[in-house]
């Protein structure tokens, strides 16, 4: 049998509002405890909440992003649960009108094949607060710093056939709201969450299966774990006569499975209906024609520009520009070096790497993007060879100096092309090593070029890698064939 | 002085007739002396008070009076007020200290008011004959037998009883205008968004109202003066000015044309009302008003519709009284389930879970076209029908209840009974628009009350119509027995 | 539409109110007399009518996005009935 996976994603986004989405609370990250919770988030008695026009300004141009509809009248309603983060007994969230109405996110997959991931709706509400269940005396503790937090929920339509396919559309979301400067993304401090929708069919099915909601799922990696997993274990339930049960269930990234939230099971009835402590929101015309105007370019258009504009490859184009900040570096890097390609290639090379490997993001990155195009200028003008470039990348990556040219002078690594230099050191090679010479010599053409690398092996070894490849290569030529 | 208005107060303290720090420690001798038979106190402030009123005699000696300054007054114990118990009359928040102020308690200190202290209420404004109060009923100050109304039925029966000449209310369906009503004092609901609900512990949000409680309509304007306006820290706070009430009081009703809704006159009012609220009307079409008979045909149905609106959005506000930040908590809770359904069940009263139990019921899913959002549609024909009737007239005219005062229990046990009390004032509240009720007589020594019913916004108009109507009658200045007496 | 004891038994769950055994058989009949009450809105064609939820059908004022709150926890917490660390503590949270 084969099946086929349906996923749909519920994606929480927190805008990186100064305030809370209905209060003048702060809302920092890291804060003591309850210390950013003023009256309206405890919901004191008589306190009321007044939108924050930074997150309603954010949705849209969320919305204007993803080419949706701007809904010109959405309406805030309260769902109605008890849960001891949430003070007021009931969300502040939007259902029948929400802010953004359908919208398209295009992805890009492995192959370089694009897809729509349809946007059914993002509605915007406010986040829970915290329970940490570390042991009070058999207790758990509440912190309501993080309550009423703004929040964009984006909730797409089933339209994911593979955990791949869930995560490309996760990391585009994650791409255009750093982009848009909405969120700062980080999924490591919550500020992106998803619940992930994962039904199973057999291939060439209409009707969708039974979907279960997978919650908590809180890195790209574990999205796509947890939905492989989620799905494994519906289709070996199917396999086995069983049948899927609608349900929460949750994702337990140490273990590697999906169990069900029996607490959440309850037949819920959140009795939602419009707060009338908040009124409908009116979208005008020219806000959004205002931040249709401040709209940054998104990632595909400066794909695009990076291929036509900088002669870069897709792929190379498509990595640049996962990030703004990406992609703002690139540019600082290509423009300092007068160099897009090499640029390129040592920001997904060399930088990624390292960054890669101190567990770094770009904005953290030890090398400036005018250090690192400074560093391009001197393999451009074969002060260093390429080699030596990635000893002064590291030089400058662990802060030994704060240009590459001031590295370079300090441990005296100019290339060398003193023809005089260069010719000592070539004739010293070849009367050290008159067997290579001869068997170079007793050569055809082709194997001759072969041969020749030994040479410039030996030469690079002696000079330390400084000596000057294009003429020692052409000095070995003059000499040996001579 | 207890018979003094708040005018009369003003003018007094201005004159130096008397100081704040007199005429303060005066009330809280009467509060002390004669409260513990009324009930309309859940809070008494006297060092408070005392403090506020030598500030404001202090202020006054530098020439910094504010309006209102050195003017005693009671704030209806749903107001919060930082630093002094705020219970909405209710065990869930017997022990709550508010951490902060009401907007209008705010507006009102800083006007120069000095707080005697909070008064009774049905719990959480929920009732209309103050019975409903964890802290016991009030008594009628003019019958000791009979409630005073509700909810704002301890406000109503401090200043009928002379134990403060003004006090602040909050109208829900009728708590100001009904208590009014039934203690022969001037009560008026403002337009829904005319005075802050910020600080007001909420009821039904989309109904509140907070407003003044006096004996006289001039006494309402100076008190709405310093209560109204815009307030950023609510929503639904309407950014219209503020026009100077006291200014147009004494105008002419010559050419005004006041609409008298049939429907107001059927069968279930009391004939003795009746006759008393016509006599009025001659008095006004002596002023120069004309009589225009009009029709309010859905007024049937505003009870219905109210009783699936109020305690709808009263089930979701009093969620919030959980047990955890602050306020009741039931003893060793063994979960948190437990701690949820026993503080709940032992921290509200019986009345207001009924109402949270209605009102979840008119939310849940299956229900929710058929009640809420039918409820909603009838407010919209509710508001279109005064919509119609005020293209005729500018003013429109009726009783506040259909009865006076009742006994003491006789209604507790029949709530839809009960509920039809508020037949008259329910639909303005569902309307949005402004309403005062005057007294206007009585029946069996128990007062009567007028309701005079005004455009969108147009407090200035009813106060002024109450007034001229004040001009020409002395039911206002009645006082209730035992109220002329002094504190001592 | 009259509610038996089981639709007492949900409301009252949803609600988080205990109600005793005692206590339904008298909500029943409460409750049941209101919503008859009630009931008398059904007669009424509302069709093609707007839900009113504002009387002005008012548009929401937005803030601006400005920091107003200092850090009260210290007064807040003193009216809380458990707290700990900063925390307010309740019966463990099981997910």
């Amino acid at each position: 049998m084969e099946w086929e996976i349906v996923i749909g994603l519920e994606v929480h986004v927190q805008l990186s509002t100064r305030s809370k989405i209905f209060s003048g609370a702060s809302t920092a990250f890291g804060a003591q405890p309850n210390t950013q919770a003023c009256a309206v988030d405890l919901a004191l008695p008589g306190t009321l909440p007044v939108l924050n026009e930074q997150a309603v300004k954010d949705a849209v141009l969320f919305g204007l992003a993803i080419n949706a509809e701007i809904d010109r009248s959405s309406v805030f309603e309260r769902k109605n649960y008890f849960y001891p983060d949430l003070p007021k007994g009931y969300q502040t969230s939007q259902m029948d009108a929400p802010i953004v109405g359908p919208g398209v996110v295009e992805i890009t997959l492995e192959d370089g094949s694009t897809r729509n991931i349809r946007v059914h709706h993002a509605h915007l509400e406010e986040d829970a607060g915290k329970s940490l269940h570390e042991d009070f005396h058999g207790m758990s503790g509440i912190d309501l710093n993080r309550a009423g937090t703004p929040l964009i929920e984006i909730v797409s339509e089933p339209d994911m056939r593979s955990a791949e396919e869930a995560v490309a559309y996760l990391r585009k979301l994650h791409s255009i709201v750093t982009y848009l400067g909405i969120s700062d993304g980080d999924m490591s401090q919550g500020s992106m969450r998803c619940d992930a929708n994962v039904s199973v069919r057999l291939k060439g099915e209409e009707e969708y299966g039974t979907r279960a909601e997978t919650k908590n799922i809180n890195s790209f990696r574990f999205v796509e774990r947890a939905i492989k997993v989620e799905a494994q274990r519906q289709i070996d339930l199917l396999e086995d006569g069983g049948k899927v049960v609608q349900e929460t269930r949750l994702y337990d990234s140490d273990k590697n499975e999906t169990r069900s939230m029996r607490s959440k099971e309850e037949a819920n009835d959140y009795r939602y209906f419009p707060c009338p402590d908040l009124l409908p929101v009116k979208i005008e015309e020219a806000l959004i024609d205002q931040l249709r105007e401040t709209m940054p370019e998104l990632p595909d258009a400066k794909r695009e520009r990076f291929e036509s504009e900088y002669g870069l490859s897709g792929y190379d184009a498509g990595l640049l520009t996962t990030e703004r900040a990406i992609a703002d570096y690139f540019e600082t890097v290509a423009s300092s070096s007068g160099d897009a390609k090499l640029a390129a290639n040592w920001v997904n090379g060399e930088l990624s790497a390292a960054l890669n490997r101190d567990g770094l993001a770009i904005t953290g990155s030890p090398i400036s993007a005018e250090q690192l195009g400074g560093l391009i200028q001197r393999i451009r003008d074969n002060t260093i060879s390429g080699k030596i470039a990635k000893q002064v990348f590291e030089g400058l990556w662990n802060g030994e100096a704060d240009s590459a040219d001031s590295y370079i002078e300090a441990k005296g690594l100019k290339q060398v092309s003193d023809t005089g230099a260069l010719a000592a050191m070539v004739d010293e090679i070849i009367a050290a090593n008159p067997d290579q010479v001869e068997q170079y010599r007793a050569a055809d053409d082709g194997k001759r070029k072969k041969l020749i690398g030994f040479f410039v092996g030996q030469i690079m070894k002696v000079s330390k890698g400084q000596a000057n490849p294009g003429m020692v290569n052409k000095l070995l030529n003059e000499k040996l064939n001579g | 002085m207890p018979s003094y208005t708040v005018a009369e107060i003003l003018r007094g303290l201005e004159s130096g007739e008397f100081s704040s720090e007199e005429l303060t420690q005066h009330y809280l001798d009467a509060i002390a002396a004669r409260d513990g038979a009324i009930n309309s106190f859940i809070t008494v402030t006297p060092e408070l008070a005392l403090e506020q009123a030598r500030r404001a005699d202090a202020l006054r000696a530098k020439g910094e009076a504010g309006a209102l300054n050195g003017l005693p007054i009671a704030h209806k114990d749903i107001f919060c007020t930082e630093g002094v118990r705020t219970s909405c009359a209710s065990k869930m928040l017997d022990n709550f200290v508010a951490p902060y102020n009401a907007t209008v308690v705010e507006k009102l200190a800083a006007s120069g008011v000095v707080c005697l202290g909070k008064t009774n209420l049905d719990e959480f404004a929920m009732g209309s004959s103050n019975e409903t109060s964890y802290y016991g009923p009030v008594r009628n100050p003019w019958n000791n037998e009979c409630v005073p109304g509700g909810s704002s039925g301890g406000s109503a029966a401090a200043v009928a009883a002379g134990l403060a000449p003004a006090a602040t209310g909050t109208d829900t369906g009728g708590s100001i205008r009904q208590p009014a009503a039934l203690c022969g004092l001037t009560g008026l609901k403002p337009s829904y968004g005319r005075v802050s609900r910020y600080g007001m512990i909420a009821f039904a949000s989309s109904l509140d109202q907070g407003g003044p409680m006096t004996r006289t309509a001039e006494d309402a304007a100076i008190l709405l003066q310093a209560m109204a306006g815009f307030d950023l820290r609510d929503s639904t706070s309407m950014d219209i000015p503020v026009p100077n009430y006291s200014a147009t009081l004494g105008d002419s009703l010559q050419g005004k044309k006041i609409g008298i809704p049939k429907e107001y006159f059927s069968a279930g009012l009391d004939a003795n009302i009746a006759d008393a609220i016509h006599a009025a009307l001659d008095e006004y079409k002596k002023l120069g008003a004309e009589i225009v008979e009009i029709s309010l045909p859905r007024t049937e149905l505003a009870v219905p519709c109210y009783y699936v609106l109020a305690p709808a959005e009263a089930s979701t506000n009093l969620s919030r009284y959980d047990g955890v930040r602050y306020g009741y908590r039931c003893e060793d809770p063994k979960d948190l389930d437990d701690l949820y359904t026993r503080t709940r069940e032992e921290g509200f009263g019986e009345e207001v879970k009924r109402r949270i139990l209605v009102g979840t019921y008119a939310l849940s899913a299956g229900f929710y076209d058929a009640y809420y959002r039918k409820a909603q549609q009838i407010r919209r024909l509710i508001r279109n029908d005064f919509v119609e009737a005020f293209k005729q007239v500018d003013l429109i005219a009726g009783p506040t209840t259909p009865n006076p005062a009742f006994k003491l229990g006789e209604k507790v046990s029949d709530p839809v009974t009960m509920y039809l009390e508020d037949i008259y004032t329910i639909a303005v509240n569902l309307a949005g628009l402004p309403a005062i009720s005057i007294p206007a007589g009585f029946t069996g020594g128990k007062p009567i009350g007028l309701q005079l019913i005004g455009r969108d916004f147009d407090e200035a108009g009813l106060l002024n119509a109450a007034h001229q109507y004040q001009q020409v009658s002395d039911w206002h200045s009645q006082l209730a027995p035992g109220a002329a007496e002094g504190g001592q | 539409m009259s509610l038996d004891q089981n639709d007492i038994a949900k409301l009252a769950r949803l609600a988080r109110i205990h109600i005793t055994d005692d206590a339904v058989v008298d909500l029943q009949q409460r409750l049941g007399d209101i919503l008859k009450m009630v009931d008398t809105m059904q007669a009424v064609d509302t069709q093609n009518i707007e839900p009113m939820a504002n009387p002005y059908d008012a548009v929401q004022r937005l803030r601006a996005d400005v920091v107003s709150e200092a850090d009260q926890r210290e007064a807040f917490q003193s009216i809380a009935p458990n707290t700990e660390d900063g925390l307010y503590l309740v019966p463990k949270v099981i997910d």
